[in-house]
């Protein structure tokens, strides 16, 4: 490999962050300890410190969520004016980018991602979703659905650890502009943006209980979607327990929402900008990690091309900067926990065994943190598990077509519909294969674009419902 | 089995009187994939009137006749969502006009089966035919009033547009056989996906009829499947098919928890029992429901391409 030019280090000062020891429940508009006691410890997973300890809510203190947030809704959120609910929100949409330095960085230790994306898309998006949602706060009878739409009132939300802080704006934002109250349980391993997104809501003087955050683990998630208290249920995360949600709801006035997980096919036909293509391949499978639900991790490439596009390809993976995620040059950062870097590891294993070729450059992994190098597995066919299964990894899986039709054929293949990409320079063979895709995101000649005037959500056992966008709101009125 | 044998006393007791012409009377079958079999396990079960009198015998499905309505409904979908929306309105308008051709047959039937009176059975039966021309009308327009544009901050085209999800099993009302049945059935389709429809229990006879105007209605076999029978025995099956993409559970009833449920276990899409659902046909005679069913069988799809020279 020819020579890479060498960077000097360029590490994000963790200055701006000012950690407490230990953070408590957010119920109510104050800060209370949970009942039981209980905490679990947030690490930094690039090095494996302990950053805070941080309370782990059980029943009791679900209970008192729900009913800070059913007092509240029905009291103060509910009955205040549209325009008077938009101003919360466009503060919140102001702090949060006056305070995206300190939350950026906060977000990268607790997370694992590189600073360039917390800096660069998790916090400016994470802002603009509050920003375009409080707009539409007073002008809900203008989205196409009812002259009169209502509240539905108290909504549980259960969030992921791939991006806290932005799951958490697609979450709250719509929720709050329809007139909503929510408890929110962000996930074990990066709760500390959303404590800190608590404080913001008392900066902003969000009247109490308007926003709750519990804390912990899945059986915090579980017994506040099976509250009977909740009228609404809002999750991203896994699939399996997609399904367990769907079914505890099953039978309940609850309605639903489901964002889950992903397969996604990146299609790349004979006439592509190849190099474009192969930067879209990159930010597809390697953004984030591929810690995206929407990740493209399967690779189509036509068989005429597929040779020159894994070479272009190799050539500009080995160019990827893995390491510090708070080094401003990092492209590629810590795995987010010890559990998925296990799951990595098996899944992409099992394609070895499969008999898949796997690859990867030379990069030195730090020692200490949870690390995965870029990885590229070819021969992959549609029965491996690791064309199979979400990886949710730094790994793409590379299958080759003939045809179009054998493209879409094979991008279909799969229970999850999530999303899809398609790289063509020929406009109507790209409306041909997106109008096929079964899939609620296709990106052609681009991947992973995310915006809050779009809505986002897939087909099949990726879940059902749609974020961001007027879509977006159905969700949350009735 | 004790209806039958008062029906077949009186049956005896009418031969013996010998009409001037005897009547030639239907035999209820499903209806699978365009065509109109039997159940394939051979069964039927009586259907009585309001009073109880025996009106028919339906074919009572399995399992079997589920799966393979399932199997025609997927056949069929390709070529129904692939088709223009002109073109969708234009065979839902023609059921219309097949079923304006038959008022006669449907007002009978209600009266028969239901002690509906004549006047108020009329109404029913101009509801459920106007029903299918309002739908007819939303083939090329839901499109345009779900989707649109959406203003990304970035040079991106960026464009939303509903689909069709799939196979839907429905569930008809069971107090609502016709106008009922329609409400529920037109909108699922009006949208390209395909049906799989258990009538209602008590009364089929009217869901059959329907059957027979849509086979001569250029509606594709297998876009509207339709199952005789107990919801409690099929549902299970429909409700946990893995080739199932959504469940209307209007007429599920007490099942429709446990269909719920199952469905989960591939997120099948549900819309549970409204305020409609026991109500009777009365219920479902809002002119204009909007699209409240179509929404929930539909998916949206984004998508983005770079502006740029």
């Amino acid at each position: 490999m020819a020579e890479i030019l060498e960077y000097a280090p360029a590490p994000e000062s963790r200055s701006v962050v000012t950690l407490r020891e230990n953070y408590d429940l957010f119920v109510d508009g104050g800060f209370v300890p949970a009942e039981s006691g209980e905490s679990l410890t947030s690490l930094n997973p690039a090095d494996e410190s302990a950053l805070a300890t941080v309370a782990v809510a059980g029943p009791t203190d679900v209970d008192r969520a729900v009913s800070a947030a059913r007092q509240a809704q029905e009291n103060v959120w509910g009955p205040m004016s549209g325009a008077e609910r938009g101003k919360y929100l466009f503060r919140i949409a102001r702090i949060l980018q006056e305070r995206s330095r300190e939350l950026a960085v906060l977000e990268t230790m607790d997370n694992g991602k590189p600073i360039k994306e917390t800096r660069d898309v998790d916090l400016p998006l994470a802002a603009a979703h509050f920003f375009y949602h409080a707009g539409w706060a007073d002008k809900l009878h203008h989205a196409g659905l009812g002259t009169d739409p209502r509240p539905l009132g108290v909504a549980a939300q259960v969030i992921p650890w791939n991006f806290p802080l932005l799951m958490l704006a697609w979450k709250i934002a719509p929720a709050l502009a329809t007139g909503n109250t929510v408890v929110l349980k962000p996930a074990e391993t990066t709760p500390l943006t959303a404590l800190v997104f608590a404080e913001i809501c008392q900066e902003a003087d969000l009247p109490a209980g308007v926003v709750n955050i519990v804390t912990g683990a899945g059986g915090t998630g579980r017994t506040l979607v099976e509250h009977p208290g909740v009228d609404k249920v809002a999750f991203t995360g896994s699939t399996a327990v997609g399904r367990g949600i769907a079914r505890a709801v099953a039978g309940t006035r609850k309605r639903l929402t489901l964002e889950l997980g992903g397969k996604g096919a990146n299609i790349v036909y004979d006439d592509a900008a190849l190099d474009q293509a192969v930067e879209g391949i990159v930010t597809g499978i390697f953004f984030n990690q591929g810690h995206v639900c929407c990740a493209g991790s399967r690779l189509l490439v036509q068989e005429s091309v597929a040779e020159e596009l894994l070479s272009r390809l190799k050539e500009r993976v080995s160019r990827i900067r893995v390491g510090d995620p708070l080094d401003k040059n990092t492209d590629l950062g810590a795995i987010n926990s010890a559990d998925q870097l296990s799951r990595i590891r098996e899944v992409t294993d099992s394609g070895e065994a499969e008999g898949v070729e796997r690859w990867s450059p030379a990069c030195d992994l730090p020692t200490a943190g949870y690390w995965f190098a870029p990885t590229l597995l070819t021969g992959v066919s549609q029965s491996h598990r690791v064309a199979r299964e979400e990886i949710f990894g730094p790994v793409l899986s590379v299958l080759t077509f003939r045809t179009p039709e054998e493209a879409v054929a094979k991008a279909n293949n799969t229970p999850y519909g999530l999303s899809a990409g398609v790289w063509t320079e020929k406009g109507s063979r790209m409306l041909w294969t997106a109008e096929r895709l079964r899939a609620g995101v296709v990106w052609s000649n681009t991947f992973n674009k995310l915006d809050p005037a779009s809505p986002f959500g897939g087909y099949k056992e990726s879940g059902y419902g749609r974020e961001g966008g007027r879509h977006g709101l159905e969700a949350y009125l009735g | 089995m004790a209806e039958r044998r008062t029906d077949a006393k009186k049956t005896a007791r009418k031969a013996a009187q010998a009409p001037a012409r005897l009547s030639v009377r239907k035999t209820y079958k499903l209806y699978l994939g365009g065509a109109f079999p039997r159940s394939e396990s051979g069964r039927s079960y009586p259907v009585t009137s309001a009073d109880g009198a025996h009106l028919a015998n339906a074919s009572l499905s399995s399992r079997k006749d589920a799966r393979d309505a399932v199997v025609a409904a997927r056949k069929a979908f390709a070529g129904w969502s692939g088709r223009t929306a002109y073109n969708r309105g234009q065979i839902l308008y023609r059921v219309a006009e097949v079923m304006e051709g038959r008022r006669a047959q449907f007002t009978d039937q209600l009266v028969a089966a239901r002690g509906t009176d004549r006047t108020e059975a009329e109404t029913i039966v101009s509801a459920a035919i106007d029903r299918w021309v309002y739908y007819a009308g939303w083939t090329d327009k839901f499109a345009q009033v779900i989707g649109g544009s959406n203003p990304v901050s970035g040079p991106y085209y960026n464009h939303s547009a509903p689909e069709p999800t799939g196979v839907v099993v429905v569930f008809a009302p069971q107090d609502a056989p016709l106008l009922g049945l329609s409400s529920v059935v037109a909108p699922v389709v009006a949208t390209g996906n395909t049906a799989v429809v258990v009538a209602s229990e008590p009364g089929p006879l009217a869901a059959v009829d329907l059957a027979e105007v849509l086979a001569t209605s250029d509606v594709p076999g297998g876009v509207i499947n339709l199952l005789t029978g107990r919801t409690g025995e099929i549902g299970p099956h429909l409700a946990a098919h893995a080739d199932v993409d959504a469940l209307d559970l209007s007429g599920a009833g007490e099942h429709a928890t446990a269909f719920e449920e199952a469905a989960a276990q591939t997120l099948t899409r549900v819309l549970r029992p409204g305020p409609e659902d026991g109500a009777g046909e009365r219920a479902w005679l809002d002119p204009d429901p909007g699209t409240s069913r179509m929404s929930p069988f539909l998916e949206t799809k984004t998508v983005w391409h770079p502006i740029g020279v």
